[in-house]
């Protein structure tokens, strides 16, 4: 007997479900999510080359393609550029691929929404063209083995990531007094520091827009931040490894910092982790994740009580997330119908993919449709993430948009699908009569299942 | 089986949530067209609009210092202060043919430096954050500025044109269309919720003003990243449809401008020539309907006087807004300019807003769109009775 807290398991805190996963999740939908919130057993990342070994080659790339560039020769100006656009393109398709590929066949479909959470929580964007060949080394790297750990742990992997510190500029802030600005000052060159991503961890990161930070603080904080950077590309730092995250002293700003009233000595690197340490238990912080955890499974408006009941978890346990999870799923209030949240392009997507039991077989096509739907793979276009709001995602347009794709998916699957077993299959009790009734109508069994995917039922979660 | 239009005309239901109400409004604005162009990041007015006639501007400026006028990629001069920056030339003809203004030390009252808080003020059309839940031009749209209603040019719609009264979206698509026989079952599969069932009954108003267009264009997906290009474009083909909506919103990235932006070439400069050319393009698209049309370009804030350690600029408070088109009494700058002196900065570093977004704003839903005062004042930017409008912004 399927029921429906097993659907609200399945689609509010999964990634929808597959023909046949909601009779296993029916026995015990509590437990069947709390089982996944064990270590990271993931090994789909394991025969990928890693940020440091794309970002060296990259830097590589693009210091032949300069070169040619100064030559004369066109031609060869033309394939050096050619081929680093191709590394780039091809690296981003091989990320997005790989994550909605996991993302449709992954057995710990929540574990994976906490994933894509934190990824979007810690937001960068391929449109900056750095990034692009980086961002899904970020959620593999920084996000991935640090979901069911401490917030504080992912918070430090996020910022010494070279996918965020090339992001939001830091790889070349200087502290105005540190030794490589005064030595540059000597040259005539005006070096100095860039408040980017101080400023974002301030606010999208941690504490939260309100948290209680003014000017000085950001500008204290990226003095802090000064020298963390990446090796290679025009850093010609002997110790350096190219493309890792890199600690550069003499681009630190030297001496003690104070800031959100608590000092710190001069520590170099040791300053910032400090400061990521503090920000991280920071009581805004607790209440700043928890109100965007409850935002992303529950309601827009996330209720009040339970925010801050998920943010006493976090700070009882000591930043542990899994706490907070539990604190999470154990609530009544995160149970209720009627479905409250409006998926997003994205999990609209995983969730036809994992209906049908399919594969993102053609990644392109993939990237195509998120891209109509505003949804492009790891391309936010700022650092705050994608939004989490219905009123952000139900345009007509994309309404539209997602009618059509489930009318090219319904055609191309129609002759081994039966639409209203498959709603059954996917939607247990949720699946209305009226919705049940259209399906049954449908004039064929492609606008059967195009039907069943544009149903309220299927759209909300 | 029902084709589109039948569906459309037929559900009675639905139609009473279409897309383009009719509304009450002043019969002289009944032609009226205005385009709101967001540039999300924070445009460097300080770069756009250059005060190269004020002396402490290079000294200020150092290596994104753009070149006086008469200087090759130089400054295209406003007037004996200001000068646009050399991407901008379509923008430049225009302002010599008066169908340009700039205003200059502008911004939303918003005081702290969060992009999306930023644009949230910006939008939302209050003094403070998450003030409003729906925007101040949907609001403008309800309370009877505009005949025909409005249309974001993106897939979903920005906050600006959210809330209570119905407006749709349109962005290219690269789909095949859903046949008109399985839409109406949509339809129908939506009788009990009544939200998508309107966001279905938009879309598919939208999608038929499209068609009469010329059909589908196989252009790329616009939105925050895309190309101006393509959907100002089609703005311009929406508000020149006999029913089609009279105001449109369009929105575009890119300007959060850290590092290395560059002065009169460079990334800024090249985001600039793309703003510069959908201008152009637009102007193009609306033909005759130029003459009755208003666009505002504004953005969050502005950036930085003082350049930053990477040959870049961070967030700051006042910037500038443009606002062309044949209705704008155009060729003037229009600015209580604060000075760049350490003394006149706000806070120390940014050019100090003068005047406030809103007034601007204001002066034209009252000028161009036949808005009233006191609607303005309650409704569409509550608690704003101390922000006077700017007048004589239209041509009369």
């Amino acid at each position: 007997m399927v029921t429906v807290q097993a659907v609200i398991a399945a689609n509010r805190f999964g990634l929808g479900a597959r023909p046949g996963e909601l009779d296993e999740i029916s026995r015990d939908h509590e437990g069947w999510l709390l089982a996944q919130l064990g270590p990271d057993a993931s090994t789909a990342r394991d025969s990928f080359p890693g940020s440091a070994t794309i970002l060296s080659e990259f830097q590589r790339l693009q210091r032949v393609r300069n070169e040619a560039r100064r030559s004369d020769d066109a031609e060869r100006g033309e394939n050096a550029a050619q081929a680093y656009r191709t590394y780039i393109r091809s690296q981003y398709q091989i990320q997005a691929t790989r994550r909605y590929e996991l993302a449709a066949a992954t057995d710990v479909p929540f574990r994976e929404r906490l994933v894509h959470f934190w990824t979007n929580h810690f937001a960068v964007s391929a449109d900056k063209q750095a990034v692009t060949p980086l961002a899904g080394t970020l959620e593999d790297e920084a996000i991935r083995p640090h979901v069911t750990g401490r917030f504080v742990d992912m918070l430090l992997a996020v910022e010494q990531h070279p996918a965020m510190l090339l992001y939001l500029d830091n790889q070349a802030s200087m502290g105005p007094n540190s030794r490589a600005a005064r030595a540059g000052a000597q040259r005539g060159r005006d070096l100095g520091l860039n408040e980017n991503l101080a400023r974002e961890i301030l606010e999208l990161h941690t504490l939260g827009v309100d948290g209680g930070y003014d000017q000085k603080d950001v500008t204290t904080f990226a003095k802090v931040l000064t020298g963390w950077s990446v090796g290679g590309g025009q850093n010609r730092d002997a110790e350096s490894i190219a493309g890792a995250f890199f600690f550069r002293a003499n681009t630190h700003e030297p001496g003690a910092k104070t800031m959100l009233g608590n000092r710190y000595g001069e520590d170099g690197i040791g300053e910032g982790e400090a400061v990521l340490t503090d920000l991280a238990m920071h009581p805004a912080t607790a209440h700043f994740l928890a109100e965007k955890l409850v935002r992303h499974f529950v309601a827009d408006e996330p209720p009040g009580e339970l925010v801050s009941e998920l943010a006493r978890a976090y700070l009882d346990h000591d930043g542990e997330l899994n706490a907070v999870y539990e604190a999470l799923v154990s609530a009544r209030a995160a149970w209720v119908e009627p479905l409250a949240k409006y998926k997003t392009p994205q999990d609209f997507l995983i969730s036809t993919y994992r209906a049908f039991n399919q594969r993102p077989d053609n990644p392109e096509r993939m990237i195509a449709f998120l891209e109509l739907l505003g949804q492009r793979p790891y391309t936010p276009g700022s650092p705050a993430g994608w939004p989490d709001t219905m009123a952000h995602w139900d345009g007509g347009d994309a309404l539209i948009k997602r009618i059509e794709w489930a009318a090219a998916v319904g055609r191309q699957i129609s002759d081994r699908v039966r639409p209203v077993e498959l709603g059954e299959a996917i939607l247990g009790p949720v699946l209305g009569d009226h919705t049940r009734t259209v399906v049954s109508r449908a004039e064929s069994s492609a606008q059967g299942l195009t039907l069943l995917l544009a149903s309220p039922e299927f759209q909300r979660r | 089986m029902l084709d589109r239009r039948q569906f459309v005309a037929g559900s009675t239901q639905l139609a009473m949530l279409a897309g383009f109400p009719g509304l009450t409004l002043a019969q002289e604005a009944a032609d009226a067209r205005f385009v709101l162009v967001i540039l999300r990041g924070g445009l460097d007015g300080l770069a756009a609009v250059v005060p190269y006639g004020e002396s402490r501007y290079r000294g200020v400026r150092g290596s994104l210092a753009v070149d006086s006028p008469g200087q090759t990629n130089g400054l295209l001069k406003l007037d004996g202060l200001f000068g646009l920056h050399p991407s901008l030339s379509k923008m430049h003809e225009f302002y010599q043919a008066g169908d340009l203004a700039v205003i200059h030390a502008v911004a939303t009252p918003y005081r702290e430096r969060s992009h999306f808080d930023g644009q949230n003020v910006l939008e939302n059309g209050s003094d403070t954050p998450f003030g409003l839940r729906d925007g101040w031009l949907n609001r403008a749209v309800g309370s009877g500025a505009g005949t025909y209603g409005a249309i974001a040019l993106s897939q979903n719609i920005p906050l600006v044109l959210r809330g209570d009264t119905s407006v749709t979206s349109w962005a290219p698509s690269r789909l095949a269309e859903a046949d008109d026989d399985t839409l109406a079952r949509i339809g129908e599969l939506y009788a009990h919720d009544p939200h998508l069932a309107g966001r279905l009954q938009e879309a598919l108003e939208a999608r038929a003003i499209a068609g009469e267009m010329g059909g589908r264009r196989n252009a790329r997906g616009g939105g925050a990243q895309g190309q101006l290009g393509p959907v100002i474009r089609a703005a311009g083909r929406f508000l020149s449809a006999p029913d089609g909506p009279r105001i449109a919103v369009l929105d575009t990235g890119g300007w959060d401008t850290h590092a290395n932006q560059g002065a009169g070439q460079g990334i800024l400069a090249n985001r600039l020539g793309g703003l510069d050319a959908g201008l152009a393009a637009l102007k193009q698209e609306l033909g005759v309907y130029w003459q009755n049309t208003v666009v505002v370009v504004a953005t969050e804030f502005g950036r930085t006087v003082a350049v930053n350690g990477t040959r870049g600029t961070d967030h700051g408070t006042g910037g500038c807004a443009f606002i062309a088109g044949g209705a704008v009494r155009g060729g003037r700058v229009i600015a209580d300019w604060p000075g760049l002196a350490d003394r006149d900065l706000y806070e120390g570093r940014d050019l100090k807003p003068t005047t406030d977004l809103r007034a601007v704003f204001k002066g034209i839903l009252i000028e161009h769109l036949g808005a009233e005062i006191a609607q303005l004042n309650r409704d569409v930017f509550p608690d704003s009775a101390h922000i006077a409008p700017l007048e004589g912004l239209i041509d009369v």
